[in-house]
């Protein structure tokens, strides 16, 4: 869907994107990450050609983007930015209808599909009339979203898209797009130095450093699998979280212990992630009378925190061996 | 001639149909060319918000622009347009240009740049960003440049009067001219009204929602059309010949009033300054034009002077004017003054303010030939006797007398001489004169009368076609009111004078004012 081929931006300063290649899939989310300066912005432009790269091809839906007008391949491309970038001067409706308009849709298909984002995005219909300015930094963010989604393009580029809003409306908004069917079904590439972000958004994730690609894998690949120092050094930080966050009770499943018999439990399905059954664990409102088990054909497993970690360090040395 | 005791509401009332003609030529030529500077202006910044690399350079010349004088702009456009509306409204486009074109680059500059980037990405063209995002974003900024231009082309458009360009400024500088209070403040109300007014309105226009700056962009435009239209009303009436007087010549019963009620005079007039009005004859741009009589131009530009065959002009003989209290201490000084007394005709002035206007030549020089010629020239004594203070109006001719006064004082007494030229007018001189800041200056028989003294009209209708009687009287009552003395006069007429072009009015053989008047009733 998206195929970059031995792409690079030379500044004058220096190169911006050193050749690299990479292609993403139809209905693939890739994510860009790294740490500041290294060229993810830069790499994004240039599929849009916001930035011309000095060597390489980019191909777009099987076609060459330099043969394309820019504002044609554009207009088939959502795009959202950092600072959202919604336009002062136009309403939340009026934003959102900015590419329907340059692709001359008409009034009503335009006003149904602004209902339709609204509603997706959890904006209420009042907000519709409104100034971005009138908006907080949560809902800007939504609009901004909506705003690039409108014309229902199959490709989206995101530039940070949460980058400028606080760590919980963060951590809310990306539940909410991580449940978005719009955005299940499109060729997502998604900026972030977040590393948290990247995991839980991504697919696939591509480390850069100094314009160049460092590791292009999944995050257990990345986590369990680095391809050199740096990548483990990136991440070495929020590891334990990270691995917790990648790894199914489906997959320790054979280093759990057997529930017993008969006993009341609340069970959890297979593909809960660890993080997440230890979140459920703690935060039981009676921890001692509560007990919780998974079941894998007809086999129930008894899950607690002990129980849990053990599981998670036996699978890693497994995986290692 | 009691316009003094007017009060400012009969005086409108009087001139309403002037003033409200004023009033539409000055909207006129402020919005045409506030007009025209926004066609080119916007563009241009448009242009160098794109081009950074110009936009120092094109600042550069539009603030270079608004630093040279308002008076020396109209002056220059004057060899390249001529005279009347066509370099007023370039000078003031001129000027108008740089809040313009400023505000429409830093309105562009600061619109941001995420939000255009945003635009690019979704795919709008160029245009589109311009004309969807950019412009609208920095309307209010735009708007804040042509207000500051609004403002600032009413008040420099007062100035078109010089240059014959009508508005305002023809009562403003006819009332500075002549004294006349009322008259200015009849010129200067309207214009700040005027300013105050658009400003109000452009303020207004600014605050609107900036979702309405849509709409502006589209209303500004037929709003400044129309009162651009203001300007081509008044200019309908149309003659064959076409005379240019100063606006204090327009104000005087000894000016254009007289050739109207004595000669009944009807000729297309437009006001202009005294400094491009010989010039813009010469260049046949104006057919009639009032000047003074030892004027030097008249020699430069070939101009004939039609005789005033119904006396509407009174004498203006040159004296000094010296105060009897330093006459009396210092007894020398009025022989050293009468010296000059029957010395100078009228072609020798003239000829003398030829080389001082025309040939450049400083005063003093002209001035001291002119002594050795005649045999008046002696070597300052030095002496420190005592001082005295010698003032002068603003033109060159007084300059001249006032340096022939100073030589002579010099050469012939102990007295030492203090000068203050450049006096502006009549008024100006003789209210220091009276004050005691200066002890004489050069004044004319027929300006003491008319503007001085101002007797009733019977009084002047008596004595003003003998130039004997005018200077008795004026001597009589000088000393009499102010304890002024005239001395005896230099000998030449410096008198109010309408002029033609050698040329034309040989071949249409008009000699006489009562000439013109036929020439243009027939025509
Ligand atoms: N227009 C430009 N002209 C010159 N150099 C540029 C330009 N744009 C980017 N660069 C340089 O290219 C490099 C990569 O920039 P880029 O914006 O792609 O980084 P980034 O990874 O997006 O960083 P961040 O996380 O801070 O947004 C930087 O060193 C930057 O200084
Ligand atoms: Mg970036």
């Amino acid at each position: 869907m998206i195929q970059l081929q031995n792409v690079s931006k030379q500044y004058a300063n220096g190169k911006a994107v050193d050749d690299i290649s990479f292609s993403i899939e139809e209905g693939e989310t890739l994510v860009l990450l790294g740490t500041s300066g290294c060229g993810k912005t830069t790499t994004l432009r240039m599929i849009n050609r916001l930035t011309e790269p000095t060597k390489g091809d980019i191909i777009v839906n099987g076609q060459d983007i330099k043969t394309q007008p820019p504002e044609l391949l554009r207009r088939g491309i959502g795009y959202v930015l950092q600072h959202h970038g919604l336009f002062p001067h136009y309403t939340v409706a009026e934003n959102i209808a900015i590419v329907p308009n340059l692709l001359k849709w008409n009034k009503e298909k335009t006003a149904r599909r602004t209902d339709e984002l609204l509603q997706k995005l959890q904006l209420s219909a009042t907000v519709a009339n409104l100034y971005p300015a009138q908006l907080s930094g949560g809902q800007q963010q939504r609009v901004g979203l909506a705003r690039a989604l409108a014309a229902n393009p199959p490709v989206l580029l995101m530039d940070e898209p949460l980058g400028a809003l606080d760590p919980v409306t963060r951590a809310s908004i990306r539940k909410e797009f991580n449940n978005l069917d719009e955005l299940k079904r499109k060729t997502i590439l998604l900026v972030t130095h977040d590393v948290q972000e990247a995991f839980e958004l991504g697919d696939r994730i591509c480390l850069m450093n100094e314009g160049k690609i460092v590791q292009i894998g999944t995050a257990q690949e990345l986590l369990f699998n680095p391809s050199d120092e740096f990548v483990s050094r990136f991440i070495k930080e929020q590891r334990f979280q990270l691995e917790l966050e990648s790894i199914q009770l489906k997959e320790v499943w054979r280093f759990l212990p057997k529930a017993i018999e008969g006993t009341d439990e609340k069970l959890l399905v297979p593909e809960t992630t660890l993080w997440e059954a230890i979140e459920t664990i703690s935060q039981a409102k009676h921890p001692e009378a509560e007990r919780f088990a998974t079941t894998v054909s007809n086999q129930k497993k008894q899950i607690e925190i002990g129980s849990l970690m053990a599981a998670y360090t036996n699978y890693k040395n497994s995986i290692k061996a | 001639m009691n316009e003094q005791q007017q009060s400012l509401w009969s005086f409108i009332q009087q001139q309403s149909d002037k003033l409200l003609e004023q009033t539409l030529a000055h909207i006129g030529l402020t919005f045409i060319s506030l007009l025209l500077s926004i066609i080119i202006a916007i563009p241009l910044g448009i242009w160098i918000s794109r081009k950074k690399q110009w936009s120092g350079t094109i600042l550069g010349i539009a603030g270079v622009l608004q630093t040279i004088p308002s008076i020396a702009l109209l002056g220059f456009m004057i060899p390249l347009l001529g005279i009347g509306a066509k370099p007023a409204i370039v000078a003031l486009m001129l000027y108008a240009f740089l809040p313009i074109i400023r505000n429409t680059f830093t309105g562009i500059n600061q619109v941001n740049s995420s939000v255009t980037d945003a635009a690019k990405g979704m795919g709008m063209t160029s245009y589109q960003i311009l004309f969807k995002v950019e412009l609208p974003l920095a309307m209010p900024v735009i708007l804040a440049g042509i207000r500051t231009a609004t403002v600032i082309n009413v008040g420099v458009a007062t100035l078109a009067a010089y240059i014959a360009a009508g508005g305002l400024g023809e009562f403003i500088f006819g009332g500075i001219a002549l004294n006349n209070t009322n008259m200015i403040l009849a010129g200067a109300i309207p214009a700040a009204l005027l300013a105050i007014f658009f400003d109000f309105l452009l303020a207004r226009v600014q605050q609107l929602n900036i979702k309405n700056a849509r709409i502006s962009l589209i209303s500004i435009p037929i709003i400044l059309v129309g009162l651009s239209s203001f300007y081509l009303l008044p200019a309908t009436i149309k003659g064959h010949m076409l005379a240019g007087f100063t606006p204090e010549f327009m104000g005087r019963s000894d000016g254009y009033l007289g050739l109207k009620s004595k000669y009944k005079l009807n000729i297309r007039t437009v006001v202009i300054s005294d400094a491009v009005m010989y010039k813009a004859a010469f260049e046949n741009q104006l057919d009639v034009i009032s000047g003074y009589s030892t004027d030097g131009r008249l020699k430069a530009y070939d101009l004939v002077v039609l005789d005033d065959d119904k006396t509407i002009f009174p004498p203006y003989y040159a004296a000094p004017i010296v105060r009897q209290e330093i006459l009396t201490k210092y007894a020398e000084l009025e022989p050293a003054l009468n010296l000059l007394s029957g010395r100078i005709n009228d072609s020798i002035m003239t000829d003398l303010n030829y080389r001082v206007d025309h040939l450049k030549e400083p005063p003093e020089k002209v001035a001291r030939e002119f002594l050795i010629r005649q045999n008046l020239y002696k070597e300052p004594r030095n002496g420190n006797k005592g001082i005295v203070r010698m003032g002068s109006k603003i033109f060159g001719e007084q300059y001249i007398l006032l340096q022939m006064y100073s030589i002579l004082i010099k050469g012939n007494t102990d007295l030492t001489v203090e000068t203050k030229t450049g006096l502006g007018g009549t008024k100006i001189c003789f209210d220091a004169l009276t004050n005691n800041q200066i002890d004489m200056y050069p004044e004319y028989t027929g300006t003491g009368l008319l503007v001085i003294l101002q007797p009733v009209n019977n009084v002047v209708q008596q004595i003003i076609g003998n130039k004997e009687k005018v200077y008795e009287y004026v001597q009589k009552e000088f000393i009499n009111q102010y304890k002024i003395k005239w001395l005896k006069p230099i000998g030449f007429n410096n008198a109010y004078a309408l002029m033609m072009r050698k040329k034309q009015a040989g071949e249409l053989n008009i000699r006489t004012i009562s000439d013109l008047k036929m020439f243009i009733d027939n025509n």
